[in-house]
């Protein structure tokens, strides 16, 4: 099971650090995503790996696992989420304002002009 | 165990729901709430500053838990000072914020107040994991704030911003996790207990977490090779939010000191010092890259966000020495650059406006308010640059004072003096293209004869004329008025809002107006527009005055050669007056400064005993778990 849960978690993380490089918006969201997903089973097996064990008092229980990963993960679930929402707002405006989904952006924008991007239309 | 320790917690805690649910659309209640909340937060911070001036720890249970199980606050000489020094931050901020900031967007006084909190709570807190909570209600908020007044620009660069820092939070969360893994604890003082008696085993385990969680607040103190983020997130967002950022910078270096010095410090067995070795290089080319990076910039902006890196170069270089004097020097070093780098910001802030289209740009332009402006840049940038008469000279001279018995002496001198040279230099030239450079070409009559007027913050107005005397009028806001008129003596207007207004018009003297919510009004064209020049990303309005002189001449030319910046300068609204209110704030943090200069003596001191409490591990630990808590450990 070791084996199994080390392995998931590195490959999870393996595919956020990949899409977290890629140069447009979704998929940098989506490397992000992968990313807390990986490090939200981190958190869980920080606690060590238990089958069957309550994380709370429970006559007769043969052990416990260990509840403060568990609310470190909750914490860390709300947080992860939030921010996601938070950046696929931002990524959807800034592709509504800009018509790129680049993450550099216009150049143009960078270098400090408004970009715009609608003289592509008036072409002939 | 008093409970004005929680206060800076608990305050804006109630303020912010307090300003969004009652006074959401009430913005003088809201001004006047969030003035009262700063205020009372320095009086709050000044009061803790006389309660932790004895020396002792103060440890404040939260619902009374016993200490490494429940969360914790710590009051101490350090985090008093940081307190403090945020408190006269905001309240600074908040006022200035009032002359016209707060209402370019919504909300933001509630997003100020969780930012307080945020930064308060990443003080005050002793526990790892709640660190990391605080660092996210402060970076939230700071999202918030970066974007506050919207555009395009700013939400492209938010969208990097907000995307490092979650690569960041994740950083941390690995971190923790690993600390978590090895010694079962995250309670700081009980970190600093356990990490001596780690299995031989797990020490390189555990090295792995106090590397990762370096490198966290590495980032967020923007450490060389990982302060690519700060230039565009402080270049663009609003001139106060990136003064307020100052303390977010130095959030990263607090947080630094405290657990290298605490967790990882000298009596942490195996691990001790294990960051030791990479902090002095990495400060050394933070300061390289801050002072090359002034010296490239091509606008006041970006002047000051690498300005801002390279002061942080300086204040790691301090802490990097990790012992008393070092942490004295660099402490005296934070409240001096951070009040300097806030003015700087707030400065260029009130500058931008008041030089017209040429906005940041190092390029001359007329400049409105000239002689005050002009002081108050002087005087900004002696104090950011550190020159003699004010606190960056002593700050540095501290620092370079505290190095002298280190083995790195040579390279800290020699970088500390070269960059300081670099940074004169950047200032110098900044200060002289944007107020000595007479204005000469500035507001140039050339298009004014035709009644063109493409004013301010047109995006791009490409109005390609053939043999058309027309007025085209592409009014303010337009994001892109590309209007195609062949022998056409049609009024062609694209009025405010118009996003994309393509108007070919041919051999018709039919007005076309294109009035001011219209998206992209596309009119049929018969004939081809020949020679219709549609210019990517033309920054500049073409004036219409050379496109439309040649008789039957395509007036390609004319778009793709903008031979000429920003022609309608004629047009541009005057300049805003320099409101009273923002200059105040910023002399009175200049002031500030200068203080710091007149007190340095009895400043240096306080710093130099809080920096020998920070190291003084086995009293924090003994605070915070009771005295039976080292004895059981072994530690001294």
């Amino acid at each position: 099971m070791e084996v199994l849960v080390a392995s998931g978690i590195g490959l999870l993380t393996a595919v956020g650090v990949y899409l977290v490089l890629r140069r447009q918006t979704f998929p940098v969201i989506i490397g992000t995503v992968f990313l807390s997903y990986a490090v939200n089973l981190f958190l869980f097996a920080t606690g060590r790996l238990t089958i069957n064990r309550p994380p709370i008092y429970a006559s007769g229980a043969a052990g416990y696992a260990d509840p403060l990963p568990q609310a470190l993960v909750l914490t860390a679930i709300v947080i992860s989420f939030g921010m996601t929402a938070l950046v696929v707002v931002l990524a959807l405006r800034g592709f509504l304002e800009t018509g790129s989904d680049s993450v550099e952006g216009d150049p143009s924008a960078v270098a400090g002009e408004d970009a715009t991007v609608t003289t592509d239309l008036a072409r002939p | 165990m008093t409970h004005w320790i929680v206060v800076p917690l608990v305050l804006p805690a109630v303020v912010a729901p307090l300003l969004i649910l009652a006074s959401r659309h009430n913005l003088a209640a809201q001004r006047v709430i969030s003035i009262a909340a700063a205020a009372a937060l320095l009086a709050v911070a000044v009061g803790l500053y006389g309660l932790a001036q004895d020396g002792t720890v103060r440890p404040y249970l939260v619902g009374a838990w016993p200490a490494p199980y429940g969360i914790v606050l710590i009051l101490d000489r350090l985090s008093a000072t940081m307190v403090l020094l945020f408190a006269v931050l905001a309240l600074a901020i908040v006022v200035y914020a009032t002359a016209g900031w707060d209402l370019r967007g919504r909300h933001f006084h509630p997003l100020f107040q969780f930012q307080v909190l945020g930064v308060n709570g990443a003080f005050l807190t002793g526990d790892v994991f709640n660190l990391f909570v605080f660092f996210e209600v402060m970076l939230i908020a700071s999202y918030g704030l970066m974007l506050h007044g919207g555009g395009a620009r700013r939400l492209k660069a938010g969208f990097r911003y907000v995307t490092v820092n979650l690569i960041g939070s994740t950083l941390f969360l690995f971190a923790v996790g690993t600390i978590y893994a090895v010694t079962g604890t995250l309670n700081m003082a009980d970190l600093a207990r356990k990490v001596a008696a780690v299995p031989a085993g797990d020490t390189a385990l555990l090295g792995v977490g106090a590397v990762m969680l370096f490198l966290v607040f590495a980032l967020k103190a923007s450490v060389a090779p990982l302060h690519g983020w700060l230039p565009t997130a402080y270049a663009a967002a609003p001139g106060l939010s990136a003064a307020l950022f100052m303390i977010m910078t130095k959030v990263g270096a607090y947080t630094i000191l405290r657990v290298y010095t605490l967790i990882f410090g000298a009596d942490a067995g195996a691990l001790a010092g294990i960051v030791t070795p990479w902090m002095l290089p990495a400060a050394l080319a933070t300061l390289a890259v801050g002072a090359i990076g002034m010296l490239a910039a091509r606008s006041l902006l970006g002047l000051a966000c690498f300005a801002v890196v390279w002061s942080m170069g300086s204040l790691l270089v301090a802490f990097g020495l990790f012992d008393t004097g070092g942490i004295g020097a660099g402490l005296y070093y934070v409240l001096h650059s951070t009040l300097a780098g806030a003015s700087l910001f707030l400065l260029v802030d009130m500058l931008v406006p008041q030089r017209g289209t040429a906005e940041d740009r190092l390029v001359p332009a007329p400049l409105a308010h000239p002689a005050l402006l002009a002081g108050l840049f002087f005087a900004t940038a002696v104090a950011m640059a550190g020159l003699p008469p004010l606190s960056g000279f002593l700050g540095k001279l501290m620092i370079m004072e505290a190095s002298r018995g280190s083995t790195a002496a040579v390279w800290i001198w020699g970088m500390i003096l070269a960059t300081s040279l670099v940074a004169i230099l950047a200032f110098a030239r900044a200060g002289s293209v944007v107020f000595w450079k007479p204005a000469r070409g500035a507001a140039p009559a050339g298009p004014a004869a035709a009644p063109h007027a493409a004013s301010s913050t047109a995006d791009a107005a490409v109005t390609p004329a053939i043999a058309t005397p027309a007025p085209h009028a592409a009014s303010s806001t337009a994001d892109a008025a590309v209007t195609h008129a062949i022998a056409t003596p049609a009024p062609h207007a694209a009025s405010s809002t118009a996003d994309a207004a393509v108007t070919p018009g041919m051999a018709t003297p039919a007005p076309h107006a294109v009035s001011s919510t219209a998206d992209a009004p596309e009119l049929p064209a018969g004939v081809a527009p020949g020679e219709a020049a549609a210019k990517q990303g033309a920054s500049a309005p073409v004036a219409p005055g050379q496109g439309t002189t040649g008789e039957g001449m395509p007036s390609q030319a004319s778009s793709s050669h903008a031979s000429y910046e920003r022609p309608a300068r004629a047009r541009v609204p005057a300049p805003p007056r320099l409101q009273p209110l923002p200059v105040a704030v910023l002399t009175i943090l200049l002031g500030a400064t200068v203080a710091l200069t007149a007190l340095a003596g009895p400043v240096r001191r306080e710093m130099g005993l809080t920096a020998a409490q920070t190291l003084d591990t086995g009293a924090y630990v003994r605070a915070v778990l009771g005295p039976a808590a080292t004895a059981a450990a072994g530690r001294p």
